[in-house]
This record gives structure tokens, C-alpha cells and sequence, in this order.
């Protein structure tokens, strides 16, 4: 067993990027995650692994600092917040055009704007429906305790190296605020320069040998005939991920006749609603995705046959609730609850509001 | 080059100097077989060139990350057989120093328009400098946007036409041409700074000395080097090439003086 | 005392026309050619290849980098 350790959310994921043997990580200060970059630089990567630790000019130069990083084969990770995030979809469509492995972190706050640096679900439409220009996608984690925020970190490097496409994972204030016991994994160390130019030597830029033809990493192509395979090439990567990467976790749906899906924090507010409801005899469970995108349409599809209606938490004013309704065809009742702007709705809220938009509207 | 009043003569028959044993200049193996995509005349086949020899030269070809810009020479990695990244617009030195931090023992170079460089990608330039990253920028400054059709950029001269400045360009209204290496001499980062043309046989040497030194900075690990070249852009100043030169000699140099801004020394 | 002769060799059908080559020989060895490439350039020729010391000049401004440049030695027959 690891080491068992009390720390906040955003502590246990900058601990798990020195462990996941990460190469370097780029980030500009922003509240609620200035204590990733401020763990790692007191942790001293540099001496623990060699993992270079960089605060940039902005996060248009970090997500482009991981853009020439990831495209060498190197793990590069950035943490931000909201306005940083929006400030990096530049990067991120090219990255995800270019077929680039990185991980990003969105500690999400409210907005719009420079909203407030209180915590929120309002970023999930930016996350998993492409954020910058042009048709692409992340595939999208969603942690909802200190310990995923440990695990997802090795885990959204397996996944990004595997479809070479960026993997954001999708946390909150809350969860990155919050203290929690969290088993750390034992440190993977990082990849030798043999290890990439073997296991990505056909595609990473390391240095043309005469062995083989140089490798190019861009996101153009003037020829419209080899964009749109370029796209349809994206599109299989997607479809692959709809296929293989779907993750979900389900509380208490066995005898469920009504559900609430939520994400991240929310999740945490429903498991409460559901002890509070179930003692008052509503028999509800949780679907809770932990891939946003791909998101677990399929199940949500067979328990539409189970269950009478589905209440969307979300701290925000309505976004997952649309893909959920997507996923249910109009088969049963779905509708939405949620706080905004920093406000955190209680479980006793929640499961007033099943009542009123679900069980008796 | 200034015309030679005395010509020459020799009567050696052709099919005698033209053997391959005599052949002292030709293409670098590192262009690769596509036609530049440049205009007639276009500054950018030059300065490639130029870049490639240096390589070939240094014999590090298999240890170099290049970074293609958005620009006319967005497509650079067609014509450098090199492992290359194409960055977005006035991003690469931000891409060459997450490259480099991570790949220390590479050899890292951007190649960046005025627009590129010195409007929108300002910021990135500027850090990449002030931190010292161990990386090669070349800048060409030709006093425009080529790619787009002949906008002003922020190195246009005052008064000078662009079809976003059909009047001249206006200081009082447009600001002035940004005199960028200047700026980045200044930062503490940089051990080399120069500017250098490649219109003339005279100064291609000249410029291809500065680009040698500029990676021989970057293997002696001194900080940030930074060559411009200032160009000519004969679609975007809507001149013929030989036209095109001698404005650059009357009008682009007085303002972007030639020689080095900064040299810290190699030992 | 040896005296040198050069001679370029232009890729007929890469070269773009733009004279710059023309404008740099120190010795008007260069000229544009009457026909045009496939491209429909015309394209840098040696008119009076008799006066080419391989002096580069053409070669190192040429921004298509279509010219190749030879050089020998031979017997002093200079008239100029
Ligand atoms: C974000 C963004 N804004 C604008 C453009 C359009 N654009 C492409 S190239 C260019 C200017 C390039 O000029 P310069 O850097 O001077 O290069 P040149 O073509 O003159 O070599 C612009 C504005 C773009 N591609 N991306
Ligand atoms: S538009 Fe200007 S910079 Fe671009 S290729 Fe043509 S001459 Fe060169
Ligand atoms: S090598 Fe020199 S002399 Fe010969 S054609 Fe070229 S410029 Fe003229
Ligand atoms: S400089 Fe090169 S491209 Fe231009 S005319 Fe001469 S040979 Fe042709
Ligand atoms: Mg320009």
C-alpha cells in the first residue's frame, strides 16, 4: 500500500505530477490552484525527478510552452483556472489539430468573465464540446475527491499518449480546496530519451536521424482533400474513445426509480441528497461520469428504461444537463438544478429540488 | 554587387569545368526536394538556405527542433529536412522553450516574421529572451505582412504604403516602426543580438557567419540568440525584386541599421 | 600563374525569374532567357560564360538556391 497522506486536492495533484514522471510542467498563477505550482516549487521536481517547473508570461505562452514539450514525446501538464483556460483554447485546438499528448487542469471557478474565485461547474460546455475553433475534443476527467485528483494524473497521461489527444481533467475550487486522506502511488519514473524515441520516435520531433523521414507536427494542411482525412482521422480517434474510455461510477441505481447525475463536487452534494432522500423513502441513485467526455451516454440511455426522471446537478446554470438529455431521447423527464457563482447548493436543496421538478411536477 | 570594370575571360571549354570534382557550390542535402513556395526574389529562400548550411556545417542536423511560424514561412518544414514544429501565430519561442527545457542537450530555432515576432507574439518573444532560454530566433523583418496580402506590421516604415495603410503609415495614428532587436539587446538573457541582410553576395557572407554563431551560442549553452534579417517582400512593397533590394538599401536600412547590437563573447 | 574559370549550371525549370542572380554577377556573365521554364519564367543563363569566375556572387543571392557553381584552375590566358 502507498502512502497514506492528508492533503488538499490541488496538493495531491501537483504530488502526483512529480510521481507520474512527468517532464515538465507550465503554468501562470490563478486562484484556486496557485498551490500547484507553489507545492511543486517548494517540493524541488528539479532534484526529485528532473521534472522542469516553469512559471510562464501567461497561459498562452504555457499552453504552447506544452505544445513544443508534448510534441518532443515529453509529458507536460498545465494547471489554470477558468480565465487562464479560456486564454489557452488557442493552444489547445492546436495541440488537439496536431495530435499532441498533454494534460491540462482546470480547477474551475465561477464566471463569466473574471467571475469570482469561488468554485463552480460553468467551464463543462468549453471542456467537452472542443473550447477553441475548429471540430475537436478532449477527453475530459472529471476527479470528485483528493485521491482522484492523485490518480487521474497518470492516468490522463496513459490516456493522452494512447489517442496522442489532449486530456483535461476537470476539477473545481471545491475539490482542489478540500482536505482529504489520499493514498499516493509509488513514483514512476520518468521516460529515458531511449524510451520516447522508441515508443514515439515515428512521431515526436527529437532530432531527424538519417534513418527515417522527418517527423512534422503541425496543424495545417492547405489541400482540402487531406484535411477533411485529417478530421475524419480525429473523428475515428473520438469514436475509438466513445468506444473504450467511458467511465462512470454508479451509487445505489439498483432500485432506483429516480437519479441524479452529477460530476465532481456536485456529486459529492448528491451522494448526501440521496442518504437524505432514501430515509425519507425516494428511492434515488447517482450516475456519476468521470469521463465527461466521452460521456456515459449508453447507460444513461438503459436507465432511462428504469427510472421515472433524472435531475442534473451541476454547479452551474444548465450545461451537462443537455447531454443528458441527449442521451435519454425524451424518453423520461430530465431537468436541472443548480447553484451559481460560488454558491453551493445543500443536499436538503438538492432533494427539494427532485421533488418539485421531477417527482411531483 | 557593384558592376566590375574589368571582365574576365577564360577559354576553357565548358564540358571541363563543369565536372562534378570542380563543383564548389551547391544546395544543401538538407533542403528537401520541394520548390520553395516564396514568391520571385523572396528573402526567405535566402535566409532558410542559410540556416540549413549552418546545420550541415555544425553536422547536427540529427540533434535540431526547428519551428516554422504563421507567416509566408508557415510552411518552412516542407522545405527543411528537419524534425520541425509548426507553432501558431507568434507562439514558437514559447514552443521552443518548452521544447528546450525539456530537451536541453537539442538545438532549438525559431524562424519568425516581423508579424509574428514583433506584433502578436511580442510577449512571448520578449520572456523567451528575458529568461535566457538557450534558443536561436531568426527574425525576418521585411517590413509587412507578406502572407496576407501586404498589411502594415509593426516594422513598417513611416510613411511607407501598406493596403491597411494605402495613405503611408502615420505615426500619430499607427505608432512607429518597432525596432524589436533593439528591445531584446536590452534583456540580460541574450548573449547575441545582431541584424543582417541577405540581399547582396557581401552580406549573405556576412549573415551566415552571424547565423553560425548564433547556434554556436546555443551549444555553449549562453543564453538566447537572436539574428534579424532584414528582407524584402516584393508582392507586399509591390516592386520587382531588383527593385525591391534597392528599396531595402535606401529606405529599410538608414532606419534597421546592419552590424551586431550585442555580443557577450563565446568563451 | 594559375588563373581561375568558373561556369554555373542553373535548374532551368526551379528558377523563378527574378533577376537578382542577373543584378549580382560583377561581370555581366548572367542574362534572362528569351523562353520561358515550365513554370513560364524566364530563367538566368550564362551569356557570356567566358567572363563566370565562379565567384559565388550569383549563387549566394539566389533565393531558390537553383544555381551550382564550378571552379578550376588554369594557364594565365587572360585577355581583358
Ligand atoms: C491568430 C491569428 N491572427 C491572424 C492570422 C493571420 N495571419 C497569418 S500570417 C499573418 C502575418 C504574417 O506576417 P509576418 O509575420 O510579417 O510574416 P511574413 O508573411 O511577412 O513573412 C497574419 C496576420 C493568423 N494566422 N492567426
Ligand atoms: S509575399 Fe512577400 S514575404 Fe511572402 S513569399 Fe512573397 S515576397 Fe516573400
Ligand atoms: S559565379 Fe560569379 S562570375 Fe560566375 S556567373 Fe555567378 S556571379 Fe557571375
Ligand atoms: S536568382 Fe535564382 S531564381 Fe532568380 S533568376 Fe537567378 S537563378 Fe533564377
Ligand atoms: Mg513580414
Amino acid at each position: 500500500m502507498g502512502e497514506i497522506l492528508l492533503m488538499k486536492g490541488n496538493e495531491a495533484l501537483a504530488e502526483a505530477i512529480i510521481r507520474a514522471g512527468v517532464d515538465g510542467y507550465f503554468g501562470y498563477p490563478i486562484t484556486p490552484q496557485s498551490e500547484v505550482m507553489e507545492y511543486l516549487a517548494a517540493a524541488k521536481p528539479e532534484e526529485r525527478t528532473g521534472m522542469v517547473l516553469l512559471q510562464a508570461e501567461s497561459e498562452l505562452a504555457a499552453i504552447n510552452m506544452l505544445y513544443g514539450a508534448g510534441a518532443t514525446g515529453k509529458k507536460a501538464i498545465t494547471s489554470s483556472s477558468s480565465p487562464g483556460i479560456s486564454l489557452m483554447q488557442e493552444g489547445i485546438s492546436y495541440i488537439a489539430g496536431a495530435e499532441i499528448p498533454v494534460v491540462v487542469v482546470n480547477v474551475v471557478r465561477g464566471g463569466p468573465g473574471l467571475g469570482t474565485i469561488q468554485p463552480a461547474q460553468s467551464d463543462y460546455f468549453q471542456a467537452t464540446k472542443g473550447g477553441g475553433h475548429g471540430d475537436y475534443h478532449l477527453l475530459v476527467l472529471a476527479p470528485n475527491s483528493v485521491q482522484e485528483m492523485s490518480d487521474f494524473v497518470p492516468l490522463a497521461f496513459d490516456l493522452a499518449f494512447k489517442y496522442r489527444n489532449p486530456v483535461m481533467i476537470l476539477s473545481d475550487g471545491l475539490i482542489g480546496q478540500m482536505m482529504e486522506k489520499v493514498e499516493l502511488f509509488e513514483p514512476i519514473p520518468r521516460w529515458t530519451d531511449e524510451y520516447i524515441r522508441e515508443h514515439h520516435g515515428n512521431w515526436a520531433t527529437i532530432g531527424k536521424t538519417p534513418d527515417r523521414e522527418r517527423n512534422i507536427i503541425t496543424s495545417l494542411d492547405l489541400v482540402p482533400e487531406r484535411m477533411e482525412k485529417h478530421n475524419m482521422h480525429l473523428k475515428e480517434k473520438y469514436e475509438q474513445m466513445e468506444r473504450e474510455e467511458v467511465r462512470f461510477e454508479e451509487i445505489q441505481t439498483e432500485d432506483a426509480e429516480y437519479l441524479f447525475v452529477a460530476y465532481g463536487s456536485s456529486s459529492r452534494i448528491a451522494m448526501k441528497a440521496i442518504k437524505l432522500a432514501r430515509a425519507e423513502g425516494i428511492k434515488v441513485g447517482l450516475l456519476r461520469p468521470i469521463t465527461l467526455y466521452p460521456f456515459p451516454k449508453k447507460r444513461l440511455r438503459e436507465l432511462a428504461d428504469q427510472v421515472k426522471g433524472m435531475l442534473s446537478v451541476e454547479l452551474s446554470l444548465g450545461q451537462m444537463v443537455e447531454d443528458v438529455k441527449l442521451s435519454v431521447e425524451c424518453r423520461i423527464p430530465v431537468e436541472h438544478y443548480g447553484r451559481v457563482g460560488g454558491m453551493i447548493p445543500t443536499p436538503e436543496e438538492v432533494v427539494e429540488a427532485l421533488k418539485t421538478k421531477i417527482i411531483n411536477r | 554587387m557593384a558592376k566590375s570594370k574589368v571582365i574576365p575571360h577564360h577559354d576553357v571549354p565548358l564540358d571541363q569545368i563543369i565536372k562534378p570534382e570542380n563543383i564548389i557550390f551547391k544546395k544543401t542535402k538538407l533542403f528537401t526536394d520541394n520548390v520553395l513556395s516564396y514568391c520571385p526574389g523572396c528573402g526567405h529562400g535566402v535566409a532558410h538556405r542559410l540556416i540549413l548550411e549552418v546545420i550541415e556545417e555544425m553536422g547536427i542536423a540529427d540533434k535540431v527542433i526547428g519551428i516554422a511560424p504563421v507567416g509566408c514561412s508557415v510552411l518552412a518544414y516542407e522545405f527543411m529536412d528537419l524534425d520541425m514544429q509548426e507553432a501558431a501565430h507568434g507562439r514558437a519561442p514559447a514552443l521552443a522553450t518548452g521544447i528546450k527545457r525539456t530537451n536541453p542537450d537539442k538545438f532549438v530555432f525559431s524562424y519568425q516574421g516581423d508579424g509574428d515576432l514583433a506584433a502578436i507574439g511580442t510577449a512571448e518573444t520578449i520572456h523567451a529572451a528575458n529568461r535566457g532560454e538557450n534558443i536561436t530566433v531568426i527574425f525576418i523583418n521585411n517590413g509587412i505582412y507578406g502572407m496576407t496580402g501586404g498589411q502594415m506590421a509593426p516594422t513598417t516604415l513611416e510613411g511607407m504604403k501598406t493596403s491597411t495603410t494605402p495613405y503611408g503609415r502615420d505615426p500619430r495614428q499607427m505608432g512607429h516602426p518597432i525596432k524589436i532587436t533593439e528591445l531584446v539587446a536590452q534583456l540580460p538573457g541574450t548573449c547575441y543580438v545582431t541584424r543582417q541582410a541577405v540581399h547582396t553576395a557581401a552580406l549573405v557572407r556576412k549573415a551566415k557567419k552571424a547565423i553560425r554563431r548564433a547556434f554556436e551560442y546555443q551549444k555553449a549553452n549562453k543564453g538566447l540568440s537572436f539574428v534579424e534579417i532584414v528582407s524584402n517582400c516584393n508582392s507586399g512593397w509591390k516592386m520587382t525584386p531588383v527593385q525591391a533590394i534597392k528599396w531595402l538599401e535606401e529606405n529599410m536600412l538608414p532606419y534597421y541599421p546592419l552590424g551586431d547590437l550585442k555580443d557577450v563573447g563565446l568563451d | 600563374m594559375a588563373k581561375i574559370a568558373g561556369a554555373v549550371v542553373v535548374d532551368i525549370d526551379r528558377c523563378k525569374g527574378c533577376e537578382l542572380c542577373v543584378n549580382e554577377c560583377p561581370f555581366d556573365v548572367l542574362a534572362m532567357s528569351e523562353d520561358v521554364n515550365i513554370k513560364g519564367y524566364h530563367y538566368s543563363y550564362m551569356k557570356n560564360p567566358s567572363a563566370c569566375t565562379g565567384c559565388l556572387a550569383c549563387a549566394l543571392v539566389c533565393p531558390d538556391t537553383v544555381i551550382t557553381v564550378y571552379r578550376v584552375k588554369v594557364p594565365d590566358t587572360a585577355k581583358s
